[in-house]
């Protein structure tokens, strides 16, 4: 007989590990993948490749050499940076800016803090932020859908830069806005993941199924968002669900909010969380400079997840509330 | 021109105010403190190890203020010499301070004791303690997570991988205690450094803490003291008690005479390198004599022999041969 | 279907032994009772080394309240009362008997008629249930005596009897029921006359309908007032506070007796142990272990005499196989891991499961990523991944602040970690720590509140005194102060009861 193990129970696992947590969000942004190369062929593919390349390379050189620990790229969250991090740009954006943001992705947003669990801000979207101040000309011009090449697109406007010239008082603008089944597929222009709302809903109830996540945060962004729309577009339905539809929300929403390490960890926390970033974005873009506020909305929010695991406890079994 | 000037007047204005109301609260919410704390503080080393009783090096200096002698008060970090410079800032006497050390007193290495089972827990001896006896044999002895080392805040303490015991590293150890506190099986106690006025420090201690029976002891492992007593019987000062199948060596009484050490059946008595020195003669005179006695029986047995037989010197004989060895 | 309202994970049940009828284990030749089997003070071991027993015969006394009787389980002569080691390596003392026939004490019933009617009267029973060595049988072992005999505030409504066994691999409380239905019933009747109640509650998780079709019709025979429950397949459903929360609704209040939400809960081995004790005057010596686990060549459902060698056991299940990791006493969410197989049958072990080296080893910890796991997990609705930090690092204080005295340690949250950690191993270090401090501060304040009285008594009296002296006072001043007097006893124990 062998030497008996000897430890405190529980002494089974669910199983369950992190990589396979990374692992079930990557299957789930695949439809979305699937539909950005069928939208905007070559580009999409480049700007994914190289993310996810330049993501991966830096976790595993920062750790190697600067922090000399064992490598942590075999727990893929690099490799859902990476991705999360194209998915938010647009795909023809030039291969050197794509891999200055993996470098403030990983370099700042992760590892500064002490790797996997430790950072503050979602690390995808550090990055995303860094280039979007860094470099606006280059991250406000998106390629139209259909576009299939990588350099010299056609660009053109978004469904929320033509609200934001509405509501400017240019009435044309809305002449030029896409139907809703158009946005709904994806048939409109914008970063490279966040075009097609059905895609990110069908990686949403994968996500649901697996129990990777629970449905809090994205409802109650959704639900936050389409009330905070009501109010501030004359209460016209029609917007409302326009907005929810519209840029990075609805890919925000269900993947870069739900990051785990920067949401808050019980379900009341969740909705709190989820109905700030939800009234957030939606003020941004009505009252901001910047058409979109999705990536700022959460940013903020990040910010206050501490604040809220802090203050806000789960249900208590056996406690009566006075 | 009238801008900055503007800017100057307002910015100034604002600074007065503040300074005014900064005069106030300071004055308003002063706390007294005597000012010789502070100088106490600086003399002090500033790890907060709290190897001293109190909670930081401020607690320290400010016991030390208050306190009408210095007896008692020790910061084990900065030793005699630092005492003696709070004494010089107090105006008061110095406490004479014995150095002390902390001694590990396990000798289960891997050979003398090997596992019988395996522990699969977190890293811890706190949590290995709470889940079972251990993985060897022995239910006392060092479990070899490392909490002591953990809680060293001098890196005076370290696992050596080979034995899976810790090491202390005399130099830098300054005996504040943090490591005996760590270990949930108190296998690490603080004790004089120096039993002799010898430059070199001489101390002996029993580095086992089995208070098994000697048979069960002896076979979770080797090193063991079983409580055989031959220790507390050669010792001429009384330092040696052996209770519950346990020797223990009182480091204040104890003159590092290093009689015990070479009395020891099992090797559980450990001495620092002049004492094993002394061991060292003490043994081979004692084998000597023993050989000495060994031949003798055996020329009294011949004897015996050759007149008739002796039934009584032959287990003496059988007995003194291998204890020769 | 009922459960439980908070948390909660799903282990793969794995009852590989719930088709296995029980089998009678084999008397050896040589048993060591252990004097440690209960919750609480061990007991004392009143025989020695060449004594005679029978089976049934007292060996061991309470060691304080909170203890109970053992018994003999097999006839013979006292070998010797040594130390051995228990299933966790402690030591503990156990008595040594050598085997010779099977003579039982003639006070015990051994034939197999159902005994109906129930003749004791409360006090009685409990006295007889204290007498038998009865302890909680799903693996807690608290003394049932005890428990039958709630403080006086309490308002006992009804009985909850646990046979969700909820624990992976575990069917020995399945088996039992399978087998003695109409005996578990009368157990349970025998309980509600205990503590005086008129309704029973049989809580069985929905994976074994063959246990709650038998139990339902087997009530329906005889038995209105018992109710069986279906419940939810969920773990930790056995726990006491879930399994209350599951059949009637109710939380137990935190930090209070479960007896405070009516329910006394019982165990259904214990109800079957309680009908043998007073139906059959048949002491606690027995009970049934499961053998089981995946390399296990027959699982199988024991009825062991206490003492018997645990390697008994499951050479008698097909013995140890060869690629063994991990041996563990109990089910795997709560059960001990034994550090090797020289320990004997207990009153509280109800299985014993083998597990494969690879099953077994524990994965590699990974950082903490904040996933939130083990906050939805937890039964409890306590964050564990912050209590395990606090533990860890010393930080007690906040640790109280966010509940740790709560934790049942029942191990859904490290069983849910995705990062491995070992979460309620270092749970399990602070929680008794923060336990000490709130006994120590209870303490406190109940001593300063004593005082307080005591300094009131002494002011009262002095007044008292004063005014008899004082005759001439007028009657309106006497009654002022008589009613400061009455104030200020009644505001004596007032912070301890704002507590």
């Amino acid at each position: 007989m062998n030497k008996l193990n000897v430890s405190l129970s529980p002494h089974v696992h669910s199983g369950n590990s992190i990589q396979r947590c990374m692992l079930d969000v990557i299957i789930a942004l695949v439809p979305a993948l699937l539909l950005s190369f069928y939208f905007f062929g070559i580009g999409a593919l480049v700007v994914t490749a190289t993310s996810v390349a330049s993501c991966v390379l830096f976790e595993f050189l920062i750790t190697r050499f600067i922090l000399k620990q064992p490598a942590s790229i075999c727990d893929m969250s690099a490799v859902l940076t990476g991705l999360l991090l194209a998915f938010n740009v647009p795909s023809n954006l030039p291969v050197w800016i794509i891999i200055i943001g993996a470098l403030v992705a990983i370099g700042i947003g992760k590892m500064a803090f002490g790797g996997l669990g430790q950072n503050i801000f979602n690390p995808a979207l550090t990055g995303r932020i860094f280039l979007l101040i860094a470099y606006p000309v280059q991250m406000t011009t998106w390629p139209v859908s259909g576009e299939m090449g990588y350099v010299d697109v056609e660009t053109g406007a978004t469904p929320l830069s033509l609200f934001a010239r509405y509501m400017a008082g240019d009435v044309a603008a809305l002449q030029e806005m896409p139907d809703m089944l158009d946005m709904f597929v994806g048939m409109i222009g914008g970063s490279m993941g966040e075009v097609s709302a059905i895609a990110l809903l069908i990686g949403f109830a994968y996500m649901l199924i697996r129990k990777t996540i629970t449905w809090h945060i994205p409802v109650s962004i959704f639900a936050s968002a389409f009330i905070m729309a009501l109010i501030c577009y004359n209460f016209d339905v029609h917007f409302a669900v326009m907005q929810l539809l519209s840029g990075g929300l609805m890919l925000g929403a269900i993947f870069m909010a739900t990051d785990y390490v920067t949401s808050p960890m019980n379900n009341k926390g969740c909705l709190i969380y989820g109905a700030c970033i939800g009234a957030l974005t939606i003020i941004i873009r009505r009252f901001g400079a910047y058409p979109e506020g999705m990536s700022f909305a959460i940013f903020v929010m990040n910010a206050f997840v501490p604040l809220i695991n802090k203050y806000v406890k789960p249900t208590r079994f056996g406690v009566v509330k006075k | 021109m009238n801008l900055i000037l503007i800017a100057l007047i307002v910015l100034g204005v604002i600074g007065a105010v503040g300074s005014l109301v900064l005069f106030a609260v300071a004055k308003k919410f002063y706390v007294y403190e005597d000012p010789r704390v502070g100088q106490v503080e600086e003399v002090l080393p500033g790890a907060n190890c709290g190897g001293c009783g109190f909670p930081g090096c401020h607690g320290m200096a400010d016991a030390c203020v208050k306190a009408s002698s210095l007896d008692g008060l020790l910061c084990p970090v900065g030793g005699a010499e630092t005492m003696a410079k709070i004494a010089g800032i107090l105006g008061m006497e110095a406490a004479a301070s014995e150095p002390k050390l902390a001694v590990v007193r396990c000798s289960g290495d891997h050979c003398a004791r090997p596992k019988v089972s395996n522990y699969d827990g977190a890293k811890s001896c706190a949590v290995a303690a709470a889940t079972f006896g251990g993985e060897t044999g022995c239910v006392f002895g060092c479990l070899g997570f490392g909490d002591c080392t953990r809680a060293c805040q001098f890196d005076a303490i370290h696992i050596n991988p080979e034995t899976g015991l810790p090491v202390v590293d005399e130099d830098k150890c300054v005996a504040c205690g943090a490591c005996a506190k760590a270990c949930p099986k108190i296998v690490i106690e603080i004790r004089r450094k120096n039993n002799a006025k010898t430059p070199q420090p001489k101390r002996v201690w029993v580095q086992c803490i089995n208070k098994d029976k000697g048979g069960v002891a002896r076979k979770a492992c080797a090193n063991a003291c079983i409580g055989c007593g031959k220790c507390e019987k050669t010792c001429k000062f009384g330092a040696i008690k052996v209770e519950n199948n346990l020797a223990w060596i009182d480091s204040e009484k104890c003159k590092a005479c290093g009689m015990c050490v070479a009395e020891c059946p099992t090797g559980a008595i450990h001495a620092t390198e002049p004492v094993m020195v002394v061991v060292e003669k003490l043994k081979a005179k004692k084998e000597a004599e023993k050989k000495a006695a060994a031949e003798a029986a055996a020329a009294a047995k011949a004897a015996a022999q050759s007149e008739a037989a002796a039934p009584k010197a032959e287990p003496v004989a059988a007995k003194a041969a291998p204890k020769a060895e | 279907m009922k459960t439980f309202k908070l948390g909660g994970v799903h282990p793969a049940a794995n009852k590989l032994s719930d088709k296995a009828p029980i089998e009678v284990a084999e008397v050896p030749a040589l048993v060591a009772i252990p004097m440690a089997q209960n919750l609480g003070a061990p007991s004392k071991a009143i025989v020695a080394k060449g004594d005679k027993v029978k089976v049934g015969t007292v060996i061991g006394e309470p060691g304080g309240f909170l203890s109970s009787y053992v018994h003999s389980s097999v006839s013979g002569t006292v070998d010797k009362v040594d130390i051995v080691e228990d299933a966790t390596g402690r030591r503990v003392q156990a008595v040594f008997i050598k085997v010779e026939g099977d003579e039982w004490e003639e006070s015990i019933d051994r034939s197999k008629d159902i005994v109906r009617e129930i003749k004791l009267e409360k006090q009685e029973i409990i006295d007889k249930v204290k007498a038998m060595g009865i302890v909680g049988m799903g693996g807690a072992t608290f003394p049932t005596q005890v428990k039958l005999a709630p403080p006086p505030t309490a308002k006992p409504e009804c009985v909850i009897i646990n046979a969700v066994e909820c624990e992976p691999y575990l069917t020995s409380d399945h088996s039992l029921m399978l087998a003695h239905p109409e005996e578990i019933c009368i157990g349970v009747q025998i309980l509600e006359k205990a503590i005086g109640v008129k309704k029973a509650y049989i809580g069985i998780e929905a994976n074994k309908p063959d246990a709650i079709e038998l139990m339902t019709e087997t009530a329906k025979k005889g038995f209105p007032e018992i109710e069986i429950v279906p419940l939810k397949l969920k773990y930790p459903q056995g726990g006491e506070k879930q399994l209350i929360n599951a059949v009637i609704g109710k939380e137990v209040p935190s930090g209070g007796l479960p007896i405070a939400t009516g329910a006394l809960v019982q165990n259904v081995g214990t109800a079957f142990a309680v009908y043998e004790a007073i139906q059959k005057n048949k002491p606690l010596i027995e009970r049934i272990v499961t053998v089981t686990g995946k390399s296990i060549k027959k699982p199988s459902n024991f009825l062991a005499r206490l003492g018997v060698p645990i390697r008994q056991l499951i050479d008698a299940a097909g013995g140890v196989p060869e690629d063994t990791g991990k041996i563990i006493s109990g089910g795997p969410m709560m059960g001990k891991a034994m550090p090797d197989t020289n320990s004997y049958m207990v009153k509280g072990c109800s299985g014993i499961l083998v597990m494969k080296n690879e099953e077994s080893r524990r994965k590699a910890a990974g950082p903490c990523i904040k996933c939130g796991k083990c906050v939805h997990a937890c039964p409890m609705g306590l964050q564990p991944n912050f209590l395990s930090r606090y533990s860890e690092l010393g930080m007690l204080a906040e640790a109280e602040e966010e509940r740790i005295y709560d934790c049942i340690e029942c191990g859904s949250c490290q069983f849910s970690c995705p990062a491995n950690r070992p979460l309620l191993d270092w749970i399990r270090q602070g929680k008794p720590k923060v336990m000490g401090i709130l006994r120590a501060r209870a303490a406190e304040a109940k001593a300063k509140a004593e005082a307080a009285r005591a300094a009131e008594e002494a002011a009262r009296k002095a007044r008292e005194l004063e005014a008899e002296h004082e005759e001439h006072h007028s009657k309106t001043e006497e009654t002022h102060a008589d009613v400061n007097a009455h104030l200020l006893k009644h505001s004596g124990p007032m912070p301890e009861d704002k507590k």
